[in-house]
């Protein structure tokens, strides 16, 4: 067999490979910004932190001797409020990203609106829910005083609007087709959604609630206007006065002495630690449950 | 009472929603009489009437966008679900229209099961699959023997028996759809709308779906919807062949010839019957 003459193949040009070296490296320039920006800061923080994350941060409550100050009220009141910011926000979330997505007929104007203003209130600072907090739910209707379950309701409204917004795109990425199977078996509309919809898109909205409730974990701004008080030297409850780890870190980091500053670099990592896990534990979740079509 | 009785006493009960008139001969299941569906403004689908026969195949044959597909998920109300989607005329279903003011589509559709064009399990077990239905339904007692049942009727039982905890994601795509066969078929429809049920299939799994058809339909009334003539030929007691009509500006699919297979396919009436299943247009 002989091959046939064609079209000469030409050699790379130097010039292209030029422009092409030249955009990698500012690619990674631009990387290399934010990582070493994260990295110093993480280095300093454990190089402080470290010596001082020990049982004593871990069990004793605040002090004014560093030597033996711990974080415990403030761990324990950050747990709970994550736990009243999941038992809120999930059924309420989903329930709302369900009307949207399977009932809700997006010709209404009134559909439209809620969507945009579902947008727009993820979108607001946490401070403006702070002082709607204060308002409403410490003082006015609700009235519950500077307490944990303030607390909780706040960052619950906080995070809801995200919450919806990742749970209406675990909705979204079920396909209508599993919908259609179902109702052309004689389920009703309800059955389809509970028994079908509902578990496809459960890990996508386990993912989406915990990447909220990590941003929910580090909210500072709306506690502190709530009192989320600084110094608390007993174990939170439900209906008492509270504070929360990134309270806790703000106090320290404010203080005159040394000492309290590395307390705070170690109550940091813990709050590193925790915000990891959580989002370890998100994509653990998303990458155990991924459906495939 | 033995399951059998149970299952039969349950289907009973399901055909006491749509119960028989006298009028009407035994062997029509559907009658449909002047149907036009619109999305919208202008009709996909207009002055279609047609009878469809008990324990037969019926072939919904034509070119893209001749409204075939609009037209089967007529008999079981999926147009609803399409939002602005109207009907005009009527279905009737052994006498009684389907689209009464007082009739609920989700009876119908127990009734009258789907197979879609593209095989679409649930991301749950095999078993689960089949399940589906009657668990919705409430019909728990006997759930096995049904389950299996419906799988044998599907003719994957044999292939699928030792892994009926498996995912149904995890079988091939002429399994998948003999699934959702089966899955119908656990429901004890009477009649089951098949829209394009194998163009997704290979030409083996294709072969077994069709032979399929031809044992369902002695116990059930089968309507398919194909774009391959060779199969409304092979599989289909009865075809009926759309076509487009552009006349009134829009592209308004309407029924040109219905007649035994045999003769839409040796000697059509219809010019356009005939250049389409000689493959002079389409």
């Amino acid at each position: 067999m002989s091959s046939v003459a064609g079209p000469a193949l030409r050699p790379r040009r130097p010039r292209g490979r030029v422009v092409g070296w030249a955009f990698l490296a500012y690619l990674v320039l631009s990387l290399a910004v934010g990582f070493a920006t994260l990295g110093a800061l993480l280095f300093d923080v454990f190089r402080r932190g470290l010596p001082f994350l020990d049982r004593a941060l871990l069990f004793e409550v605040p002090s004014v001797d560093p030597d033996i100050a711990g974080a415990r009220p403030a761990i324990l009141g950050t747990i709970y409020l994550m736990g009243i910011v999941f038992a809120l926000a999930v059924p309420l979330g989903v329930g709302a990203a369900l009307y949207l997505e399977e009932y809700a007929d997006r010709e209404r104007w009134w559909n439209r609106l809620l969507e945009v203003n579902i947008q727009n209130l993820a979108a607001v600072p946490s401070i403006i829910y702070g002082i709607l907090g204060l308002a409403f739910i410490v003082r006015g209707p609700v009235g519950l005083g500077f307490v944990l379950l303030s607390g909780g309701l706040i960052l619950t409204l906080l995070v809801l609007p995200v919450v919806i917004i990742a749970a209406r795109e675990a909705v979204r990425a079920v396909p209508s087709s599993i919908r259609e199977g179902g109702l052309a078996l004689g389920a009703t509309q309800w059955q389809v959604i509970w028994r079908s919809v509902l578990p496809a898109a459960l890990p996508g909205m386990a993912t989406g609630t915990i990447l909220a409730l990590s941003r929910a974990i580090g909210e500072t701004a709306p506690l502190l206007l709530i009192g989320g008080l600084t110094y608390v030297a007993f174990n939170p409850t439900l209906l008492g006065p509270f504070t929360a780890l990134p309270i806790q870190i703000f106090n320290w980091t404010a203080q005159p002495q040394e000492q309290f500053r590395l307390l705070a670099a170690a109550a940091i990592i813990l709050l590193l630690a925790l915000l990891l896990s959580m989002n370890a534990l998100a994509i653990w979740l998303r990458n155990r449950y991924q459906k495939r079509w | 009472m033995s399951e059998m009785e149970a299952a039969v006493a349950e289907k009973k009960t399901a055909l006491d929603v749509a119960p028989r008139t006298a009028d009407v001969p035994r062997d029509v299941v559907f009658d449909v009489r002047d149907l036009t569906v619109r999305y919208g403004g202008n009709p996909a689908l207009a002055g279609v009437s047609l009878e469809i026969h008990e324990h037969a195949v019926t072939a919904f044959i034509g070119p893209s966008g001749c409204g075939k597909s609009t037209f089967i998920r007529c008999f079981n109300r999926m147009n609803d679900l399409i939002p602005g989607a109207g009907v005009e005329g009527s279905v009737l279903y052994r006498g009684q229209d389907l689209y009464g003011r007082d009739v609920d589509p989700v009876t119908v559709r127990q009734l009258i099961g789907m197979v879609f064009q593209k095989p679409n399990p649930f991301p749950k077990s095999i078993y689960d699959n089949v399940a589906f239905g009657p668990r919705v339904l409430g019909w728990k007692r006997g759930l096995d023997e049904r389950v299996e049942r419906a799988l044998r009727q599907a003719a994957l039982w044999d292939e699928v028996k030792d892994r009926l905890k498996e995912s149904a994601l995890s079988l091939s795509g002429g399994q998948q759809q003999r699934l959702c066969i089966a899955r119908a078929l656990a429901v004890e429809p009477e009649v089951i709308l098949m829209d394009e049920p194998a163009s997704a299939l290979d030409p083996i799994s294709t072969a077994r779906i069709e032979d399929l058809m031809a044992e369902l339909k002695r116990d059930y009334t089968i309507v398919i919807v194909t774009h391959n003539m060779q199969q409304a030929a092979r599989v289909a007691d009865m075809t009926a062949f759309f076509s487009v009509d552009v006349s009134s500006g829009g592209r308004t699919g309407v029924l040109v010839e219905y007649d035994r297979t045999e003769a839409i396919f040796t000697k059509p009436r219809d010019r356009r019957t005939e250049d389409y299943v000689t493959g002079r247009f389409g």
